[in-house]
Order: structure tokens, then C-alpha cells, then sequence
């Protein structure tokens, strides 16, 4: 029986059999053709796709194995989640150390993904606090991986083509409570921005910044930076969001975000903020995951779902490069709703194909309209190419494979070590 | 601190129940077939927050076995808070129609180990104690498609409702649980509709039902509805039903 398959993005489609892990002491069920690990479906393309494959979807392999409350050192399956992490540890203090804008990724999607967060610049990737991990391979063997593997540095940001992740021990993060100081400015031009983030990177644990990609001219990039740092909480003070949730309960047959409704928000998104500075103690859910508070918020891209753009600049050509992104954004009128912006740190990746760099990373996601669209796409690619940057396979669905290989030169050594039965649509696309 | 009893510990439904617990800080005890599975599901709780967890393997259909297995229980916690019977299979329908041996086995396993096993447990709960055990909605009418699982269940049910009467006065809980479609590695390969719940929905339901000493839990609450107008659809007409 095969399945359609999602990824984040709803796009594109594709169908593969399914078969689950349920067991890590298990061997890998048996599957024809090739076989790729699965996690919660929160990569946007196709990289966490098997078109005429297998997923193996790996959510069963759910279990704590040991938590030490003296060391925050956390031994779990590779199906746990960020959400069930953060409900077991925090009341006991501890965090992730690094945490991308969603809590519902699993721990061997984080890895296959080498994720990043908004404390990149001080923190580096999640692979970075990884002390090791167990690898299953479809010859049935399994691989206790540490730092100093080469096989570890191909499976930290390896796409789940290195084998099947069973358990990972994770360092935790001290932090004070569930609460944030957080400062919100607002500026005027990218340059602002850039100015912004290099004073703050010093002195602040998280930054980044939200943009409106629809301004031209002299308000090219203006935007709210966010900068924040743990805060000791101020219990009874004040409680915690409320956990009812708001879900976008059906997919609405167009797109929601299209030209009427994108500039408006933009405009009014800028300008909801008059004062040039605002400080407020945050809950972490609202700070880390302002979209896990709706539901399936992904339809609202419409039946044919979304893509989305996410590329680093290096140091030397992100200010003009970013300039240009924004330029080609703005003269097509398809914008995004927000567009994230951050800098990078310059602490190198261990993954042979992470994704983050020093330079600067900007997001943005696309309603999918057609070729026009994907045209769009192509001339970003090509900025990108031009800057010498790289577009970030977690939330691509169609970049050449050209640009794939010239921006992950280690790819040829990377492709050393996947297991001879798993691929991915990602992979034979940028392959080809 | 609540002292949890859980037979069937490795199933789906009853993995997710003893999470609410462990969140909670029960101490759990858990019995299944594979005492390293066991050991794997009481790390987690561990982690999760279980007071305390023990395991021990136990293969329901051999019956002499049961009273050591519930001598370590008790003797390991003292008293018992909790009790909740979960283990069964999900039996091929024509294949124990082509073998009366298989049908006998899957009955024992699914109806006559949970009946043995209430009755060896009942005499060893106090007052305010709870003993609920899994039953499902399949035991509300027998249907050609699961009719051996259906009328083990049915055993089950009406042996609980039973055991309910004459427990009542000493102040002991029994319940009834009564899943529908859940996604569990039991159901793995069944096509699943709107109907289906996930394993954690059903165990928030348990231990809501078990909090508020109800006698019998239709899981989701919904199944209740459904079972009402199966149960009274007249015989003459279920017959000739495909179900």
C-alpha cells in the first residue's frame, strides 16, 4: 500500500509505503527499493520525501532512555520531539541548547538537518551539542557515533541518508524558567539591521530579525530586530499563555497569503510597533514557536501548498547580496508574509553537509502560484550562486543540483558514506 | 504517590497510560511478555517522572503463573492504588475460523486471562482502589470481521460489569474501558479514517475515567453514540449487515 507523503510545505506530493519503527532494538523492517527515515514531516520539500520508496517513520521510536538532572546530559530515542523534551526538562531547569522555530521536529530530524536557532552566533548548530548517537544501517549494523567519526560528520546534517538514527545523547542547556527578556527595535533599512545585529551578537544570547520584504527604496529591509536572553521567571506574577490553540481546520481552496492580503500585513506588521524600542518578559512558546500556536497553519497556503527560500550570504557579499534578494522580491510583488533575517556565527558546522555558515541567512515563504513563482525561485538561486552562498536543503524543493553541489563542496566525500539502501527525492533530484 | 499495576505494559494504549501516570510521580510496576522491552518503557517513565518502576515478565496464558507475578507486585509497592489489565492481540478472524485451537487461544488471551486475572487481583484491593481493564467496542455485538476478539471482549465486559456490582460496596473501582479505533502497532495495517484516535488521547481518557471513579469509559466519548445504534439495530436486519 503506498501513502501520499507530506512535507511542511505541501509541495510536491508524492507517494512511498510506509513502514514504522516502533523498537530501536529492532532491526529495520524489510522494504523494496530504497528506504528513508522520517521524523514529524517538518522539512518543507522534498528531503524528507521517498517518492516510490519507503519512509520509515521513526515517531514510535519515542522513549527517554536517561536524564541527568545534575548535567542536563539527555539520552533519548531519535522520535522524541523538541515539545515532549521541553515538558520533561524544563520544570527541572533545563532547555535546548539550540531550537529552530518549531518544537514539533524530532531529535534525529534536528540531527539529519543540523538545525539551527536564533543563538546560532553563540551557540553554534544542534549538532553541536550532540555528544554521540546510534546509527542503524540496513545491513543491520548499528554504529555508536561520537564527535571524532567521520561517520558522525556525514550523519550530522546528512538528510537521513546515513542510516536509520535510534538514540542520541544531547548536552541540555541551563536556563533560570520558561521566561524571556526580550527587546524588540524597530528599523529603518537593512544597513540599520546589520549595524544592529553586530552590536548585539555580543551581548545577546538570541537575535533576529523580522522583515518586510515588500519595502523598496529608502526603507529597503526595514523591520523589528528581536534580541533576547533567559530571564529568571516571576512565578504567580504572571501565568503562562493559554494552551488553547487556534487551527487553520481546512485547507482553503486558494492560497490566503497572495498580492491583496500580503502587502496590508506587511505594512500594518512594520508599523504595529510606534515605539522605536519595546522590552517585555516572553513566554519561551510564543518566543521560539510564534507558528505552533496554529494548527496545521501550513494549509493556508491553499491546495497547492508553498515554498520556502531560506539561503546564507557569506560575510563579504551578504549586505549587497541580501539587497539584491529583496530587490528581485519586491519588483515581482510575490512576497512573503515575514521574511527572517539573522547572522550567522562563525563557529564551523561538524556536519559534512550543515547547512549553516558565517554570513547571513534570510527566510522567506512563497504562496505556490505556478511558474511564476518558480521562476522567482531560479533568479534568487541565481543571486545566491553569484554571492557564493548556499540554499538550505531542509526547505528546498527545487534548486538545481548544480547550486547544491557548487554550495556543499563535501558532498562527494558525504556520498562516501550514505547506506547503499536509502534515498530521498532530494537527493536523486540534486543528484541527477 | 499513586501505585500503579499494569498488566499488558508493552501495548500502545497502556505505554501511553503510564506516561499520564509517570508524569504524575506514580510508582509503576510493569508485567508484559518481553522483560526487556519492559525494562526499556521503565527508563522512559523514569525520565518521565515515575517515582519509582519495576518490572517483571508474565505470559498471560499461563495461568499458574499469575499469582507469583501479583506476590512481586504487592510485595514490592505493599498496596496497590491502581490496576489496569491492557494486554490482548488482534486475532486473524478466518484463521480462527479454520482452527479451534487457535480460536481457544486467542479467546484465552483476549477474555480468559483478563477474567483470571481479576479474580486473583480482587481479593488483594482496599477501598478506594481502581481495577479497569481494556475491553473495546468490539465486545458490544459480535460482526463477522472479529467475532473471536468481539466475544472475548463481550467476556471481559460483562464480567467487569459483574465484578463492578459486587465490588461496589467495598469501596473498589471497576472499569471498563472501551476503545475504538485506535492507531496502535495492533492496527498497523488498517486504512484509518476520521474514527481513529492516537494512543495518548485514549490514555488521557483512561485516566480521566479512572479520577472520576466512572464504571464504564466509551473511548473517544463518540463510540458511546455509535454503539448505541449498533447495539439496537434488530437482529433480523444486523444479519444481513456487512460490518
Amino acid at each position: 500500500m503506498t501513502e501520499p507523503g507530506q512535507s511542511w510545505g505541501r509541495y510536491p506530493r508524492a507517494r512511498q509505503r510506509i513502514a514504522p519503527l516502533t523498537d530501536r532494538r529492532r532491526e529495520l523492517p524489510s522494504f523494496d527499493g530504497s528506504a528513508l527515515p522520517y521524523g514529524n514531516g517538518r522539512s518543507y520539500g522534498d528531503s524528507c520525501l521517498n517518492p516510490g520508496g519507503t519512509l520509515l517513520h521513526a515517531r514510535g521510536l519515542d522513549r527517554f532512555l536517561a536524564f541527568d538532572p545534575a548535567t542536563g546530559v539527555l539520552r533519548c530515542e531519535a522520535g522524541v520531539s523538541f515539545a515532549e523534551i521541553i515538558a520533561m526538562a524544563l520544570p527541572q531547569g533545563w532547555f535546548l541548547p539550540v531550537t529552530p522555530g518549531t518544537r514539533y521536529v524530532t531529535v534525529g530530524g534536528a540531527i539529519a538537518n543540523d538545525v539551527h536557532g536564533k543563538n546560532h552566533h553563540g551557540s553554534g548548530n544542534f549538532g553541536h551539542h550532540l555528544r554521540c548517537f546510534e546509527l542503524l544501517r540496513s545491513d543491520g549494523s548499528r554504529r555508536v557515533c561520537t564527535p571524532a567519526d567521520e561517520l558522525f560528520a556525514a550523519t550530522v546534517g546528512g538528510l537521513g541518508l546515513t542510516g536509520a538514527i535510534t538514540w542520541a545523547e544531547v548536552q541540555l542547556k541551563r536556563v533560570p524558567g520558561p521566561w524571556l527578556e526580550a527587546e524588540s527595535i524597530r528599523f529603518g533599512h537593512l544597513d540599520e539591521f546589520f549595524a544592529l545585529s553586530a552590536e548585539s551578537a555580543h551581548s545577546h544570547e538570541y537575535t533576529v530579525a523580522w522583515i518586510d520584504c515588500l519595502a523598496r527604496g529608502r526603507s529597503l529591509g526595514r523591520g523589528h530586530f528581536l534580541r533576547a536572553d533567559h530571564a529568571p521567571g516571576e512565578p504567580g506574577l504572571r501565568p503562562p499563555p493559554s494552551t488553547a490553540r487556534l487551527s487553520m481546520p481546512f485547507t482553503p481552496p486558494l492560497s490566503l497569503v497572495n498580492r491583496l492580503s500580503l502587502r496590508p500585513f506587511n505594512w500594518a506588521y512594520y508599523h504595529r510597533q510606534r515605539a522605536p524600542r519595546q522590552r517585555a518578559s516572553v513566554h519561551y512558546g510564543p518566543y521560539f514557536y510564534p507558528l505552533d500556536g496554529i494548527r496545521d497553519w501550513n494549509r493556508m497556503y491553499g491546495p497547492r501548498g508553498f515554498l520556502q527560500h531560506q539561503c546564507v550570504l557569506p560575510p563579504g557579499s551578504a549586505r549587497d547580496g541580501i539587497a539584491a534578494l529583496l530587490g528581485e522580491i519586491s519588483r515581482s510583488g510575490n512576497g512573503s508574509f515575514l521574511a527572517v533575517l539573522k547572522e550567522f556565527g562563525d563557529i564551523p558546522s561538524r556536519g559534512l553537509l550543515s547547512f549553516p555558515r558565517p554570513g547571513t541567512t534570510l527566510a522567506l515563504d512563497f504562496p505556490n502560484t505556478g511558474p511564476a513563482i518558480f521562476a522567482l525561485l531560479d533568479r534568487l538561486d541565481a543571486v545566491v550562486a553569484e554571492a557564493g552562498g548556499a540554499v538550505y536543503p531542509a526547505k528546498d524543493a527545487r534548486m538545481s543540483g548544480r547550486l547544491f553541489r557548487s554550495a556543499f563542496p563535501q558532498w562527494e566525500r558525504f556520498q562516501t558514506h550514505i547506506d547503499p539502501q536509502f534515498s530521498s527525492g532530494f537527493w536523486r533530484r540534486v543528484m541527477e | 504517590m499513586q501505585r500503579v499495576l499494569i498488566i499488558g505494559a508493552a501495548s500502545a494504549i497502556a505505554e501511553a497510560t503510564a506516561r499520564v501516570y509517570a508524569a504524575r510521580g506514580a510508582a509503576l510496576f510493569l508485567v508484559g511478555r518481553d522483560a526487556e522491552r519492559l525494562a526499556g518503557i521503565a527508563a522512559d517513565l523514569s525520565v518521565r517522572g515515575a517515582a519509582k518502576t519495576a518490572v517483571r515478565a508474565l505470559d498471560v496464558n499461563v495461568y499458574e503463573a499469575h499469582q507469583a507475578v501479583l506476590d512481586a507486585a504487592w510485595s514490592e509497592f505493599g498496596e496497590i492504588d491502581l490496576v489496569l489489565i491492557a494486554h490482548g492481540t488482534l486475532p486473524d478472524q478466518p484463521a480462527c475460523e479454520a482452527s479451534v485451537e487457535l480460536a481457544l487461544r486467542e479467546f484465552s488471551t483476549n477474555g480468559l486471562s483478563t477474567i483470571a486475572l481479576a479474580t486473583a487481583i480482587a481479593p488483594r484491593l482496599k477501598a478506594g482502589a481502581t481495577l479497569a481493564a481494556i475491553s473495546s467496542v468490539a465486545g458490544d455485538r459480535g460482526r463477522a470481521s472479529n467475532y473471536l476478539y468481539g466475544s472475548a471482549k463481550a467476556a471481559v465486559s460483562t464480567f467487569f460489569s459483574g465484578l463492578r456490582q459486587r465490588l461496589n460496596a467495598d469501596g473498589i473501582n471497576v472499569l471498563t474501558i472501551k476503545p475504538g479505533f485506535v492507531d496502535t502497532p495492533m492496527t498497523q495495517s488498517f486504512k484509518k479514517g476520521a474514527l481513529w484516535a492516537k494512543p495518548d488521547q485514549v490514555a488521557h481518557g483512561i485516566a480521566a475515567a479512572v479520577d472520576r471513579r466512572r464504571g464504564v469509559a466509551y473511548l473517544p466519548w463518540f463510540w458511546w453514540g455509535i454503539m448505541q445504534v449498533i447495539k439496537n439495530i434488530p437482529e433480523f436486519v444486523f444479519r444481513r449487515v456487512k460490518l
